[in-house]
């Protein structure tokens, strides 16, 4: 058991399903289990990426369409 | 129960809808959500001789003589009985001095009635005790007149403590939720879920560390100094079980009409938002026990917003929406993203016993 | 917090949006089996936000909402017992059985306890010696490897007070017969993330193949829904039908090895019941052999339970996307959020509760507002 800080909020939390886990690493949590280690690096990717989103089809000159279905 | 007692006439209700078929009272009944709402609108009124249709409010506004007295009452029930940030001493006064403020009333005076369970100890009783005469002080209010019972052990958990409290509303003042209209702009006084939070992070099963501290306050001064700069306020709600969204369900359906507002724009501290995450909860409908929402029409909200600011309990004021003329009876959110949800009363209990 | 704030910008939402519009040229219809993304779309409008040509159906990712009647009958009658302490994660108290629920139990006087982890049921246990504790053990792969620990847990410190009741069921035999059926009509499906978190996404593949089928491993945060919505309708308007992880962050192929590993050994595979929709076979877990003593099941002899689930509900249609929820004829009369026949109404986010609330946007209805 360690205790995980959630943006302030503290709770003891079962890590055996996560031997390799220390202190400062970001984990996915579920019903008191850590399950799931977070990969930074892959998370900064993922977001660099969507980033880039709509930046090639500016340079382009293309129209952002709008979307259908808004509600009012 | 020792006596057989008559079965309900289920059919010679008002209401199209029955009861959902609780022969007996669920928890839920408690929740300040549909539950609570359907016990009192199909069990009590139809007791008491309210019509149905009623509206619902915090206080009852009586006539004696040439003035108006806001009328109010509330039991705690909360478990713990102490939590970060303080104790139902705290909520017995603050609950109920805010309940007859939400009227427009100036609080005078409250009466205080203990149910204790035998074996409770004095030291306990003595804090709880304190704590009231401290916050009744705050308040600007008296405790006069009360009542103590003792149960056996096993009955009351330890102490419940109802309060009633009496008002003077002042003339010209006509808060009342009916008064909502299309145009009002609607105002929290400060950030949300504070109580909930708070409470639920010391009960047993979920503990978990935090700094948030209940919010619980007396806001007569606060009201009273939103009256000063704008005596027209259309409603006052004090939004305990049943959150935020409880409250602007029960407005909006009272009243027949629209409700939107900016999730965005609704200010929930970031451990509050953490807490409810991690517990599956929605921060709309955690209790709080120190803050207000006002219905304010348009050419008052700037004299309404400064004496807000201007006030310690209001400092944290914004404007998170508006009543609209489109679904009404329909609270609407729009998210962040620019989509659109539809909040409605949450169905019993998040937590029993918050308050 | 960090990692989640970021993947709820309503900016880079904007560019997703902007993105999936730009690519779809023809209709498509994606599902989700999942019931936390099932919420973020829901409570973050996102179908409405998305072209009209996407159409977003709502699988049967609610564990709760798929709990069979027969299990939940179960747990009722075990829970009234007055020698059991009944345990059980919050959203379960208001699933109705045959005639009643957990809520009810309680008020009849049984000792249900909220739990927020199995762990804290094995507690309970620990601190009532003389009480039978049992801890209501359902959900998704996610919750397989937690609750199976609790059991590990019980049998290692000797507590013989201590039972679950099990009803896990499985994403991949979902999907197979969603799939399978004749009358199917989704094009593309976003995986759970965080079941592929702990049971990784191979098992995804064998789908893909056989049924040619996208597949793409989906996170919860509103960006995260919206880039496995992308992809998929990418695959789709290129002809491509492959298995891919949106959500790498947190999945890896292989899953988490030693979840794994405990749910092999406290587990095992069997047919199961999903309410609203029928036995799909091989596609729950019940307890292994090994762990029989710990089987409420076993355990408690119930007697027979008459289950009877309702005529009138048509949920598994709903999840296939086959009807509109308005299109039943119990929507709305017999079958409301407040008295839920089926799976998709018993959910705050089934199909049937979140149409339910959207229909009060039309206009005054014959239900009404504050008790519906």
């Amino acid at each position: 058991m360690a205790t995980v800080d959630f943006s302030g909020i503290r709770k003891e939390i079962c890590l055996a399903y996560l031997p390799d886990v220390e202190v400062g690493d970001y984990t996915i949590v579920h019903v008191g289990f850590a399950i799931s280690k977070l990969d930074e690096e892959s998370a900064l990717e993922t977001l660099a990426m969507f980033k880039e989103l709509g930046i090639l089809e500016e340079e382009l000159g293309v129209e952002s369409t709008e979307v259908g279905g808004t509600a009012s | 129960m020792a006596e057989e007692t008559p079965a309900l006439d289920f059919e010679g209700w008002s209401c199209p809808l029955p009861l959902r078929s609780y022969p007996r009272v669920v928890t839920g009944h408690g929740g300040g959500g549909k539950l609570s709402a359907e016990l009192v609108e199909h069990l009590f009124m139809p007791a008491f001789g309210v019509e149905s249709g009623s509206e619902l409010t915090d206080s009852a506004v009586l006539t004696v003589g040439d003035g108006r007295l806001a009328f109010s009452t509330d039991s705690y029930v909360v478990r713990p009985l102490f939590f970060p940030g303080g104790c139902i001493g705290d909520l017995a006064v603050n609950g109920t001095v805010n309940d007859v403020a939400m009227s427009g009333a100036v609080p005078i005076a409250l009466s205080s009635g203990f149910i204790l369970e035998e074996g409770l100890e004095l030291d306990v009783l003595g804090n709880v005790a304190e704590a009231m005469g401290r916050a009744a002080r705050e308040a600007g209010v008296r405790l006069v007149t009360g009542d103590t019972k003792v149960v056996g052990q096993g009955a009351a958990d330890g102490l419940y403590v109802n309060t009633a409290g009496i008002g003077v509303v002042p003339e010209g003042v006509d808060i009342h939720p009916l008064r909502a209209r299309p145009g009002d702009q609607i105002i929290v006084s400060g950030p949300i879920g504070l109580h909930g939070v708070a409470v639920m992070s010391v009960r047993e099963g979920l503990e978990f560390g935090t700094e948030i501290l209940s919010d619980s306050a007396p806001l007569n001064g606060l009201v009273a100094a939103m009256l000063t700069a704008f005596p027209d306020l259309h409603v006052l709600r004090d939004p305990t079980r049943g959150g935020l969204g409880a409250s602007l369900c029960e407005i909006s359906a009272t009243a027949g009409v629209g409700i939107e507002y900016e999730e965005t724009a609704v200010p929930v501290p970031a451990e509050v938002a953490a807490a409810c995450g991690f517990l599956g909860l929605d921060p709309m409908h955690v209790a709080n026990e120190g803050r207000l929402v006002a219905f304010v029409p348009p050419e008052g909200v700037d004299a309404v917003m400064n004496a807000m600011h201007g006030h310690p309990r209001g400092a944290g004021a914004v404007r998170v929406g508006q009543v609209v003329e489109d679904h009404p009876g329909v609270v609407v959110a729009r998210t962040r993203l620019g989509g659109t949800r539809i909040v409605d009363l949450p169905l019993g209990e998040q937590l029993p016993r918050i308050c | 917090m960090k990692y989640i704030d970021e993947f709820n910008d309503p900016v880079l939402a904007r560019r997703l949006f902007d993105e999936i519009a730009r690519i779809t040229t023809r209709p498509w219809a994606i599902m989700e089996v999942c019931g936390g993304q099932t919420h973020s779309i829901i409570r973050n409008g996102i179908d409405q936000l998305l072209p009209e040509e996407v159409e977003l159906i709502h699988g049967p990712g609610c564990p709760v909402c798929v709990t069979p009647l027969g299990v939940i009958d179960k747990a009722l009658a075990i829970a009234a017992r007055p020698d059991v302490i009944f345990c059980s994660f919050g959203d379960m108290l208001r699933v109705p059985g045959s005639e009643r629920d957990l809520f009810q139990i309680k008020s009849e006087g049984g000792d249900v306890r909220v739990v927020y982890s199995p762990l804290d049921a094995v507690r309970i246990a620990e601190e009532n010696p003389d009480r039978q504790v049992v801890f209501f053990a359902i959900g998704f792969e996610t919750t397989a490897p937690p609750n199976a620990m609790s059991v590990k847990l019980a049998r290692d410190r000797g507590l013989t007070n201590f039972s679950v009741l099990v009803s896990h069921v499985l994403v991949p035999p979902a999907i197979e017969a969603i799939v399978g059926s004749p009358t199917n009509r989704v094009d593309g499906f976003l995986a759970a993330g965080h079941v592929c978190s702990v049971m990784g996404s191979w098992q995804y593949g064998p789908l893909v193949e056989r049924h040619r089928i996208p597949i793409v491993v989906t996170g919860f945060e509103p960006l995260d829904v919206l880039e496995g919505i992308r992809r998929v309708v990418a695959q789709l308007e290129e002809g491509r039908a492959e298995l891919e992880n949106a959500y790498e962050r947190v999945v890896r192929p292989e899953g988490n090895v030693p979840a794994q590993a405990m749910i092999g050994e406290v587990f095992e595979t069997c047919d199961r019941q999903w309410r609203g929709i029928g036995e799909i076979p091989m596609s729950g877990w019940r307890l292994a052999p090994a762990f029989r003593d710990f089987d409420a099941e076993y355990r408690f002899d119930v007697g027979s339970i008459n289950t009877e689930e309702s005529g009138l509900c048509r949920a598994g249609e709903v999840l296939q996307g086959l009807i509109k929820p308005n299109e039943c004829e119990a929507f709305g009369r017999e079958c409301t959020p407040r008295n839920p026949l089926g799976a998709t109404m018993v959910s705050a986010e089934g199909a049937c509760a979140a149409y339910y609330q959207y229909r009060r946007l039309e206009g005054p209805t014959e239900v009404g507002v504050s008790v519906g």
